[in-house]
């Protein structure tokens, strides 16, 4: 536990996820802070912030207002909750099919996730503590991956994934993104971070680098692939054009190109979209909500690349 | 285990560090080949085959392609089609990246004062980060939706601005992308905001203090300590927001599909690539050749603002 900090600090050196609980504390202790607002100040400040979440929150109230309103009163009043039915759920549940749909997002986003995990750790393990010839050629062309855009690959990425015949399944929705070389960054830095004696005592004691990864190193690392995780999850979730691309059966839609067909197939019908989006939206804020900690450190780890 | 090569650390001291290389070599294979085989077969050699594709021309179904040489990656960026997209693209970057850093940081610096409730406001900022793309999108869609969308149905709302009603901001070609931007500017100020957030607070709050035992005000303190502090954060956010506004595809797909027609005016360069309204969607030696051009833009504009911007950020110790 005491190395923990040290190793958890390094891949967010630019931005330190930890540093709210320091500034908090702090505050704390001295009663009031010099440009602290007072008076008029105050008020004017809080008018603003609440003038601001009011307009940042304005399309979620009218999407829930409008997912709880009968096909009659959506078009009146849509600013008020005058009406309520939970009907228009249901009926987004069922024929929409978004039961399936959430299954499939979350199957292939559990499976990217483990992979991505573990293949980084591999790797990032490889790349910090092996020594071997090539290691530099090697490291050069998984960064360079990490320049190139989703979008320069999906053309060919799509006939690979045709002519494997892995069109409308799984496989073909999560095979691709089974590594990632940001993944295998991110560890690779925190391996690094890791004292050298540890390894040397180790190896002392006979244990090998299998044994050393799984025993010591993964375990000293739990924050990084906490956020790690996070964002594999996340990034796989929030797939928009892949599984438009090799899914053309409802069978097997995503969360997100399943709401694509509700929307263009009942464009009539807003409530019913709309019910649909709240639905595909809470599974999402409920994990970020538990995860918030991982979410900060996994946004801010990117920073390293700059 | 016990094939293990770094289990005999004695022999290491003893034999020559060229040897001791090899003795990993195998294992660190066998630890890269996962990912190699993943990035390999899915993001280096897609982008070679892309790069050799895009000098092809295939015919009208797309199934018969020749070596058209190189020269039509010229002719292709030369293209009035591509020409258009890259010009819609750049303007949808210039209307969502300055706009979606100045309200991050505005509302970070709002929301980092010590004031009581502080956590419920972070977390209505930071909550469009919890939107894919397609929730954010259709939240939106029906905001702006001309006849069943709820801004055209709120008669203030429309006696403010009619077009609103008709035809509609999505379907008018002058408002289009900048309504498609909008939406793009809500659904990643979120994300914006809580990588501001998290770097304001890495700023030693005595640094705040001494500028203002200097005399400095609020304003001078902003420019003086906050934003040169920040400079990492922010060029790290300007990359990834320019980066993501030359990939929009989504949006566009949901809002406008790329239209309205005939002036394709929310066509982005992902859009006519993999759009499908778009003229190219059945040639694959021209969308290839696209993507390509869309990856070597990228670039350049990320090694523009790393030079460019990079030099002048400081990064503390």
């Amino acid at each position: 536990m005491a190395t923990e900090p040290a190793v958890g600090a390094v891949p967010v050196a630019a931005v330190p996820a930890d540093a709210s609980a320091d500034a908090l504390s702090s505050a704390r202790v001295r009663r009031k802070h010099f440009d602290q607002p007072v008076g008029w100040r105050l008020a004017g400040r809080y008018a603003l912030l609440v003038a601001i979440s009011a307009i940042v929150l304005f399309p979620v109230y009218t999407t829930v207002v409008a997912a709880f309103k009968p096909g009659d009163k959506v078009f009146r009043n849509p600013l008020l909750p005058d009406a309520f039915t939970l009907e228009v759920f249901s009926r987004a549940w069922s024929s929409g099919h978004l039961g399936q749909y959430l299954l499939n997002s979350l199957i292939v986003a559990v499976v990217v996730t483990a992979a991505q995990v573990v293949t980084s750790v591999l790797s990032g393990y490889a790349f910090a503590l092996l020594d071997f010839p090539g290691k530099n050629v090697f490291f050069a062309l998984f960064v360079a991956t990490l320049l190139v855009p989703l979008e320069a690959t999906l053309v060919v990425n799509f006939d690979t994934i045709d002519s494997l015949g892995w069109i409308n399944t799984y496989q073909g929705l999560a095979v691709p993104f089974l590594a990632t070389a940001f993944g295998t960054f991110l560890v690779r830095q925190v391996f690094l971070t890791l004292p050298r004696d540890l390894r040397d005592a180790a190896a002392i004691d006979g244990v090998g680098h299998l044994g050393f990864l799984r025993h010591v190193a993964v375990p000293l690392v739990r924050p990084t692939l906490g956020a790690l995780a996070l964002f594999s999850f996340l990034s796989s979730w929030n797939q928009y054009l892949w599984p438009n691309l090799v899914i053309n059966e409802d069978e097997r839609n995503t969360v997100q190109s399943g709401l694509r067909l509700l929307s263009k197939s009942n464009l009539d019908e807003p409530n019913l979209v709309m019910a649909g989006t709240v639905i595909a939206a809470i599974p999402i804020a409920v994990v970020l909500i538990v995860f918030q900690r991982q979410l900060v450190r996994g946004l801010t780890a990117g920073a390293v690349k700059g | 285990m016990t094939t293990d090569p770094g289990q005999q650390p004695l022999r290491t001291t003893a034999v020559s560090g060229r040897s001791r290389r090899w003795t990993e070599f195998p294992l660190a294979m066998a630890m890269l080949a996962p990912s190699a085989v993943i990035l390999g077969v899915f993001i280096l050699y897609p982008l070679g085959r892309a790069v050799w594709l895009g000098q092809q021309r295939c015919n009208t179904f797309g199934d018969v392609c020749r070596s058209n040489g190189f020269g039509q990656y010229v002719d292709l960026f030369r293209s009035i089609e591509f020409q258009n997209a890259l010009l819609v693209t750049a303007k949808f970057a210039l209307l969502t990246v300055p706009l979606g850093l100045v309200l991050g940081v505005g509302l970070a610096v709002l929301a980092d004062k010590y004031l009581s409730g502080l956590g419920v406001f972070r977390a209505i900022f930071s909550s469009t980060v919890a939107t894919s793309v397609a929730v954010a999108s259709l939240m939106w869609l029906f905001l702006l939706q001309p006849s069943v969308g709820a801004l055209a149905n709120v008669d203030f709302f429309n006696a403010l601005f009619p077009s609103v009603k008709d035809p509609g901001w999505l379907q008018d070609p002058g408002t289009a992308l900048t309504a498609v931007a909008m939406s793009s500017v809500w659904a990643n100020l979120g994300f914006t905001f809580i990588l501001v957030t998290a770097g304001l607070q890495s700023i030693p709050r005595d640094l705040h203090e001494a500028a203002a035992v200097d005399g400095a005000g609020g304003v001078r303190r902003f420019w003086s300590v906050t934003v040169p502090m920040l400079g990492p954060t922010l060029l790290f956010v300007l990359i990834v927001l320019t980066t993501r506004a030359f990939q929009t595809y989504g949006e566009i797909d949901l809002l406008t599909d790329g239209g309205p027609k005939p002036q394709d005016s929310t066509t982005t360069i992902t859009y006519f690539v993999y759009g499908q309204n778009s003229p190219i969607r059945s040639d694959p030696g021209l969308q290839a050749g696209s993507a390509v051009l869309l990856f070597v833009i990228l670039l350049a504009l990320s090694a523009l603002q790393l030079r460019g911007i990079g030099r002048r950020v400081h990064y503390g110790d």
